[in-house]
């Protein structure tokens, strides 16, 4: 006897999305979702960036890593509202999944703040499946990893609103063709805006800032 | 990497679609769609499905998957396609406002029970 189903095997996550979305909306913050393999300079790119915007836009953030809470603690000197989850929890996941960004988000208190950054483990593949309830995704990409990640990983560069590609400060030590790099993510996404930047030296940090600050003003007229 | 997550959800959705009244049910087979560009490498997640299923109606079930290919659609120039590799831009007008129609499924269509033992 066959029994027809036809559902999404990912419902439960869609579903605390889209609860999610609601809340976020409801307490008017801007959700940005920032993914990147390890190593590719998340952490370092938004210490500058709340600096940046702090206190002009109030800035929290949740970070997700399988273990330890360097990320938060290296962010908290910024002032900004931060609180890290660790999947060594919740089974070592690869990713963060809706639900487990509600829990945070209410721990942290949305109510004050203009902008929610979740800073997504380190993984360019996991994270793109799983929605959050963000508003947008970010990908972060650094000259330090191959020019062909874009291709190697589609889904990810697909999934998300714009790119970053960062440490472009060691472009002159290194043999890597940035324009290959930037090449091969608009080979997956056309039309993908791409920040290419060092937080390191800040060069080419402002187009990024003025990006942030026009998504967070467009969604919360702040 | 997440194969364990989804297998559990398919667990779960598979458990809650058979009717209550049947006894001592044995599912054959899982009949799934899942696009070419979703993250589901198929053999962690029949790994992980065995794992989860022993000594559960679903045990010794068969993931029967149907591999959807990634379709697009240019929205400047209108034509479709389909995409076989990462290159997302247009082959007809080079434009790259290219919208994905299916591909990223992961989805269970339906469940095959055995039929009832008659004893």
């Amino acid at each position: 006897m066959e029994i027809d189903i036809q559902k999404k095997v990912l419902e439960a996550n869609d579903t605390e999305a889209d609860i999610n979305r609601m809340f976020f909306k409801d307490q008017n913050v801007f959700v940005l979702n920032m993914m990147s393999s390890p190593g590719s300079g998340k952490t370092e790119i938004l210490c500058r960036t709340l600096a940046k915007l702090m206190p002009t836009v109030r800035v929290g953030v949740i970070v997700g890593d399988i273990c330890t809470t360097n990320d938060a603690d290296r962010l908290k000197v910024t002032g900004a509202k931060v609180t890290q989850i660790n999947t060594d929890q919740f089974g070592g996941d690869c990713h963060l999944a809706a639900h487990l960004i509600i829990a945070s988000a209410k721990q942290l208190g949305c109510k004050d703040l203009d902008l929610l950054i979740v800073e997504n483990i380190g993984n360019l593949v996991c994270p793109a499946e799983f929605d959050i309830g963000e508003d947008a995704r970010a990908v972060v990409l650094s000259v330090t990893e191959g020019e062909d990640k874009p291709l190697k990983y589609p889904l990810m560069f697909r999934a998300v609103d714009i790119a970053i590609l960062n440490k472009i400060d060691l472009l002159p030590y290194l043999d890597y063709d940035a324009e290959l790099a930037v090449d091969n993510m608009k080979q997956v996404h056309p039309h993908l805006p791409v920040f290419e930047m060092s937080a390191k030296t800040e060069e080419g940090f402002e187009p990024w800032l003025e990006w942030v600050k026009i998504k967070v003003f467009e969604k919360t007229g702040k | 990497m997440h194969e364990m997550g989804i297998a559990k959800q398919l667990v779960q959705i598979a458990i809650d679609s058979i009717p209550r009244d049947i006894e001592n049910p044995k599912v054959e087979k899982l009949n799934l769609r899942i696009g070419r560009l979703a993250s589901v490498v198929e053999h962690s997640l029949t790994f992980c499905f065995e794992i989860l299923t022993k000594d559960t109606p679903l045990e010794n079930a068969r993931l029967d998957i149907d591999v959807v290919p990634v379709m697009v659609h240019c929205n400047s120039c209108d034509n479709g396609w389909e995409v076989t590799g990462p290159v997302f831009k247009c082959p007809f007008c080079e434009d790259g406002d290219v919208e994905m129609l299916t591909g990223r499924e992961i989805e269970i269509t339906s469940l095959e029970l055995a039929d009832e033992l008659k004893i």
